[in-house]
């Protein structure tokens, strides 16, 4: 009777990471992509978040109380991402990949359009405070809402609101004018 | 919100727009993770993965095990799925062609091994 019970739980526990890892895994590859500025590392860093997730899966649920996983998905990502910088000593030289590689995300279409105002922008995210630039991924790249950022980043919702507001603000400034932005010297 | 603080916002979601991970990265963790449900809880303290409750453990296991930088885990990844027969679903319900229990048990010994090994030298 237990036994049948746990392998029931285990298979249901399966079944619900697999519907979180189809449902974030391009959430979680973004933020990485982002977050450590090439493909390899972005590679990596999702496939230790995922593990360490399956891991901690069943706790997880149990302490979500039914709220969304995405944001501690993240924060394990965050966390893992933190390391490798440690264990390397070293920040990236380029915290997002150099705009080569960044500009082939977007459409060719787009850069004929004289779009290198992207390029721009990417750049001053470069630019900007740990903090302040991965409350900007979270919310333009993966969409996540106020109230999923302060979770991720283990803030309360004001302080994210003024964080991401803060963040826009600078941005604004190193893309509104181009002598503030290192990289066009 | 003003027009320009909107056409800010709207440039922003532009230029980070959301990234589709690598064919081979999703097949990649489908594969482990398929794996790695098929196991029991003894089997998965035989695999070590005890050593990755602390994240500064990480990257070494999972380098050898799962993100491909280990050519001998990878490899022995890849021999169990071929040796496995398709099955209808696996417990991840995942869509690519799944380990039988035995062949996740054999792929488990083999990873452990090959890990083992990977890890005996550093």
């Amino acid at each position: 009777m237990t036994e049948t019970h746990l392998k029931k739980s285990k298979a249901q526990l399966d079944g619900e990471f697999s519907e979180l890892y189809r449902a974030h895994l391009r959430d979680v590859y973004s933020y990485a992509y982002y977050r450590v500025g090439d493909h390899h590392d972005a590679e990596d860093l999702t496939e230790q978040t995922f593990l360490q997730a399956y891991r901690h899966f069943e706790r997880a649920q149990q302490e979500s109380n039914g709220r969304p996983l995405r944001p501690w998905l993240i924060r394990i990502a965050h966390n893992l991402a933190a390391n490798l910088y440690r264990d390397r000593s070293r920040k990236p030289a380029s915290p997002i990949d150099e705009n080569s590689n960044l500009t082939a995300l977007h459409t060719t279409e787009q850069l004929v359009e004289g779009r290198d105002e992207l390029s721009r922008v990417l750049a001053g995210v470069q630019q900007l405070p740990d903090d302040r630039r991965e409350a900007l991924i979270m919310r333009f790249a993966l969409g996540m809402d106020n109230r999923e950022i302060a979770r991720a980043m283990d803030r309360t919702d004001g302080a994210t609101k003024v964080l991401i507001h803060r963040a826009i603000k600078q941005l604004e400034e190193l893309v509104g004018d181009p002598r503030k932005d290192g990289r066009d010297e | 919100m003003s027009e320009a603080a909107h056409n800010f916002e709207s440039l922003l979601r532009e230029a980070l727009t959301p990234v589709e991970p690598p064919a081979d990265l999703a097949e990649r963790l489908e594969s482990t993770l398929t794996s790695i449900t098929e196991l029991a809880a003894e089997e998965l303290e035989a695999w070590e993965l005890s050593t990755m409750r602390d994240p500064r453990n990480w990257a070494r296991p999972a380098a050898a095990i799962v993100a491909g930088s280990a050519a001998g885990a990878a490899l022995v990844v890849l021999r169990a799925r071929r040796r496995a027969a398709a099955r209808p679903s696996g417990p991840l319900g995942l869509t690519l062609p799944h380990l039988d229990r035995a062949a996740a048990e054999r792929t488990l010994r083999d990873l452990s091994r090959e890990t083992r090994k990977l890890l005996g030298d550093r």
